[in-house]
């Protein structure tokens, strides 16, 4: 039930609204939750709420402690 | 970055676990305490991946599978009254209560709609201003935010046919109720990524420093799951308690500020039953008084005697005591299509995990 998925705002309402694509399908998605959050970003969507804007470069972190690793 | 197909590299993945197997030779018990987790770690194969001295245990982290028989009963007695429309996600809809369900009731005329996000629930309301809904808040910290906001939302447009029912929980307490339990001896959690994006990592703190449990707060896909495992194998090869975050491109050791302020207006701590676990102190959410007129506990109804499914071991399951294979109702009697407790009804609960995947 705490399932969230990553999607990308797309387009932001005056409403504290905006839309948000998922693998190709626009959802109408709250931004109650967030406040520092514009268009292109990736956020989190759970239960139609955007609870999380994804941190671009933290999220490279995996690939650069991995990727250099020979075993 | 699309921050999903990247994190199922297959090289990257042989890496992680190849350094996890020369990590380590000891006897791991890790437990996920997310069903989000349990139900990701058997669809990608992970369990059968891992070196077999690295077990991974199912915790009570699936809010349908805690949700006590009586609220249920309760939801259902309300569903009987004329005037009553019930919205809740999907998952609640088929969880057994004492003699009944949500979807047989709405076979028989009840008016219950499966809502997607809880503004959908105040749409309903707004559309029937005749009628009292009330929303199955069902839920952890994920959760809770998105009930608050749908609470003050109503407040501040007065939709005030609008209610919900509360039985939000809070996880951290019930990971301290296991380990007082002892029946499980726990080496490692891995703690809930969407959870933590609202809660941050302090809540954890006390099962390092009392307990001297190593913590990793875990993103969902396969890397990073294993990437958390190795995280908390190097713990505990190192002798470390701590709280570490993983899924760092989500979670932030402060969590969401505006989400926290939103449930800390809208409703206060309380004790809170949980099926299979029993009453945990201050784990659960309750609508405040001065939301009142918004909580669905003013409405006085009589519950049915409560019933408990014969034979269903779903509170040792939740507790990590036993895997669904030890039920003896398992696959032959309970089954996702008839199923005796709330972990065969859940998509995310252990049982139907074990059912669809093993
Ligand atoms: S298999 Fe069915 S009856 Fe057995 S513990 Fe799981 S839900 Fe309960």
């Amino acid at each position: 039930m705490c399932l969230a998925i990553p999607g990308k705002v797309k387009k932001i309402f005056d409403n504290h609204t905006a839309e948000i694509e998922i693998g190709g399908i626009v959802k109408n998605a709250s931004l109650d939750l967030i406040d520092h959050v514009k268009e292109g970003d990736y956020v989190l969507l759970h239960a139609g709420f955007a609870i999380e804007v994804i941190d671009q470069k933290e999220a490279l972190e995996i690939f650069r402690a991995w990727e250099g690793i020979i075993d | 970055m699309k921050y999903v197909d990247e994190y199922r590299n297959k090289e990257i993945a042989q890496k992680i676990l190849r350094q996890v197997k020369s990590l380590s030779k000891k006897k791991i018990n890790l437990m996920e305490v997310c069903g989000t987790h349990t139900v990701n770690i058997f669809r990608n194969g992970i369990k059968k991946m891992l070196p077999t001295n690295i077990n991974l245990i199912s915790g009570p982290g699936c809010p349908v599978c805690v949700t006590p028989i009586r609220y249920i009963d309760e939801i259902i007695a309300l569903s009987r009254e004329s005037d009553f429309i019930i919205t809740t996600f999907g998952d609640m809809i088929k969880v057994p209560g004492s003699t009944s369900t949500l979807e047989k009731e709405k076979a028989n005329g009840s008016d219950i709609r499966i809502v997607y996000s809880t503004l959908d629930a105040l749409e309903v309301a707004r559309n029937n201003p005749s009628k009292k809904i009330v929303f199955m808040g069902v839920g952890f910290e994920t959760t809770s935010p998105t009930i608050a906001s749908a609470v003050l939302k109503a407040q501040k447009d007065e939709i005030n046919n609008f209610t919900v029912l509360s039985v939000a929980k809070i996880i951290s307490p019930a990971m301290k109720t296991l380990l007082d339990g002892k029946e499980v001896n726990i080496d490692g959690f891995i703690c809930p990524g969407h959870v933590s994006a609202i809660i941050g990592s302090k809540p954890y703190n006390f099962i390092t420093t009392q307990y001297k449990v190593p913590c990793v707060i875990c993103g969902f896909e396969p890397l990073d799951i294993l990437q958390s495992i190795y995280m908390l194998v190097k713990q505990i090869e190192d002798g470390r308690a701590e709280v570490e975050i993983q899924y760092e491109r989500v979670v932030k050791p402060e969590g969401n500020k505006i989400a926290l302020d939103k449930i800390k207006e809208v409703f206060k701590v309380v004790n809170s039953d949980w099926r299979g676990i029993g009453n945990i102190p201050l784990s659960g959410l309750e609508i405040k008084d001065k939301y009142g007129k918004f909580s669905a506990r003013k409405f006085e109804v009589e519950i049915e005697e409560t019933k408990e499914s014969r034979g269903c071991r779903c509170g040792e399951v939740l507790r990590g005591v036993i895997t669904p294979h030890e039920c003896p109702l398992f696959r032959g009697v309970c089954t996702p299509e008839n199923p005796q407790g709330a972990c065969m009804v859940s998509t995310e609960g252990t049982c139907a995990a074990y059912y669809k995947y093993n």
